[in-house]
């Protein structure tokens, strides 16, 4: 076990690496000046050359890759160009209001996912698994920036029980995880659901029922646990989903996570805030996969021989 | 004899799609939109840039002077435009992202693929390595920062959906061609001294379609949320053209006024992505009928 987790740890070394490059590429092309953008269009041209010199953006771009790579290592993201504060500074406080939201939607998903899937196999083909098929369906098809737009209207504006903008307590939190969870609901039912009757087919499951276990104890003690492990790896890959549903979820209700901010960076060209975020939202999607990754390989032995 | 049995795999899979009512529905949903797009002018009643000041955010129903029909079908937005003429126009927006991103992925992807899997070796781990690196960004913050390096448009939206679009293709047709060159009728052909070009667009490519598409059917409503989400945070298709994205973006200031603006975009875009979503899986059973018990 110990020797999967070094591997899979050298292995995305140089994924990381890449991840640092592709950043560096893509915020060395945009047009226009950052330098400008910094001090605006009427500025000085002896200052700004005096401004570029100081960031150190005459250098040769190789210079400027590594010396972004080694203060990226060291925790030093540079300076926002707009609030002069350090950029790592400002992920930090975003950071656990992002995270804060990803665990709820993920606790709401989890349990309405998982519950639904459960029913849905073991009445295959009810009315209520029909339905609720369809219903996962149109939740994975609707845009989230729209179901959230949509629950501020009704649950905010027409029925007032909840805030709709701003994190100032656990209540403004609510809505935001049930529309970010929600859409994940609707996947994790669709696996869940299939793993379960992939599982239930096996011959242990006929061997459980032969010896007469309640169908109670047949599900729950013996098919869900090895129905669970297509679900971690769902879990896992909506990781993905979860980081750009958080960026468009924050970015409607108005909450200073990491989305919210990344989405100001960008709207008032904040080139060093841009780069930092994007690369911070990327190490910690490596990460999350890194875990998925292990925890599968815990719970599925054969992954960790090969 | 391979040909004819190729033939009847397809009209075998189209037999058990035809079954498949959900995702008939899907497709007629999907004719009916393309139908909408490409037919815009000659349905919307009014110019979806003719601005009308005084009539601005009215509910539907509502006396206009733009419609031809003298009505806000759907109402107006905060410039007094028809939402229904702009929503048909978004249509095709949506439609052109989704389908020409696609062809795009799917053609880098199919090249890159075969190429990756049947030489194998160096050109194999460069281009997954980099499909790696790739998929290590979430999709959709990847493309902020494309949509933030090469600013909006539709243009850049096809390049910055396609950077990521065409690594996930790749690894599909890879893993496909791996299996395939393999197999006894590649052998044979190889055998009879066809040229590596002749096997992989003869042989071993039209047995990859399947896979391909139903990728290509996922992956359309994918790049349409895509870019409905780009729009909707203002660096996608930028007003005045009306996207549905961008129509959601300009209506969410606008929630106490006139609730229902937005409510109809975001509606048509669950609509369409929905009736992708149910012809793809319906496309999957079809194709793939050992998923199907």
């Amino acid at each position: 076990m110990i020797q999967y987790i070094i591997r899979r740890l050298i292995f995305s070394i140089p994924v990381v690496i890449g991840v640092t490059l592709i950043t560096f590429i893509l915020l060395n092309v945009v047009p226009g000046d950052p330098v400008l953008e910094m001090v605006g269009k009427y500025a000085d041209p002896q200052t700004v050359q005096q401004i570029r010199e100081q960031l150190g953006l005459n250098d040769p771009l190789i210079i400027q890759y590594l010396r972004f790579v080694f203060n990226a290592v060291r925790g030093d993201l540079g300076k926002s160009f707009k609030t002069g504060l350090p950029v790592s500074k400002m992920i930090a406080e975003a950071f656990p209001t992002t995270l804060k939201l990803a665990l709820s939607a993920y606790l709401v998903a989890i349990v309405i996912g998982v519950s639904v899937g459960i029913i849905s196999a073991v009445r295959q083909y009810s009315f209520f698994d029909h339905s609720m098929m369809i219903v996962a369906l149109a939740g994975i098809s609707a845009p989230v920036f729209w179901v959230a737009v949509i629950a501020q209207l009704i649950f905010g504006l027409k029925l007032g029980w909840f805030p709709i903008s701003g994190y100032y307590s656990l209540k403004h939190m609510i809505l935001p995880a049930i529309v970010l969870g929600t859409r994940f609901a609707a996947s994790i039912a669709r696996y869940t659901r299939s793993a379960l009757l992939d599982v239930i087919r096996q011959d242990y499951i006929r061997t459980a029922r032969a010896k007469g276990l309640s169908e109670r104890a047949v599900i729950f003690i013996h098919a869900l646990k090895n129905a669970m492990i297509p679900v971690v790896t769902i879990l896992g890959m909506q990781l993905s989903g979860l980081l750009t549903g958080s960026i468009l979820t924050e970015s409607v209700f108005a909450i200073p996570g990491l989305g919210r901010l990344s989405v100001w960076a960008l709207s008032e060209r904040d080139y060093p805030l841009v780069q930092g975020v994007v690369l911070f939202t990327a190490v910690i999607y490596i990460l999350g996969n890194l875990i998925v990754d292990i925890s599968y390989a815990f719970l599925n032995p054969r992954i960790r021989l090969q | 004899m391979a040909e004819k049995k190729s033939v009847s795999i397809y009209k075998d899979a189209y037999r058990r799609l035809k079954r498949n009512k959900p995702a008939i529905f899907g497709l007629i949903f999907i004719i009916i939109i393309v139908f909408v797009a490409v037919f815009a002018p000659l349905l919307a009643p009014a110019d979806p840039n003719k601005i009308d000041l005084p009539n601005r955010l009215k509910p539907s129903g509502s006396p206009s002077r733009i419609c031809k029909n003298g009505i806000y079908l759907l109402g107006s937005d905060e410039y007094g435009r028809d939402i229904f003429s702009r929503l048909l126009y978004g249509a095709r927006v949506s439609l052109i992202i989704g389908v020409v991103t696609q062809l795009i992925t799917t053609v880098i992807g199919i090249v890159v693929g075969a190429l990756a899997g049947y030489y194998g070796g160096t050109i194999d781990m460069i281009t997954m390595r980099v499909a790696d690196m790739l998929f290590a960004f979430p999709d959709l913050l990847f493309y902020i920062g494309m949509m933030f390096a090469l600013g909006p448009g539709i243009v850049n939206m096809f390049i910055a959906l396609s950077v990521i679009g065409w690594a996930g293709k790749a690894r599909l047709v890879r893993s496909q061609v791996i299996y395939l060159k393999e197999t006894e009728f590649v052998e044979a052909a190889k055998a009879q001294g066809l040229s590596d070009l002749r096997i992989i667009t003869k042989h071993i490519l039209p047995n990859c379609m399947g896979p391909i598409i139903v990728s290509v059917s996922i992956g359309i409503p994918g790049s349409i949320l895509a870019e409905a989400g780009l729009s909707f945070l203002g660096l996608g298709i930028l007003p005045p053209t009306p996207s549905w994205g961008n129509m959601i973006r300009s209506a969410s200031s606008y929630l106490r006024i006139q609730p229902w603006y937005a409510v109809w975009p975001g509606l048509v875009l669950m609509l369409t992505t929905f009736a992708f979503n149910l012809l793809g899986d319906g496309l999957r059973d079809a194709l793939d009928p050992r998923l199907k018990q």
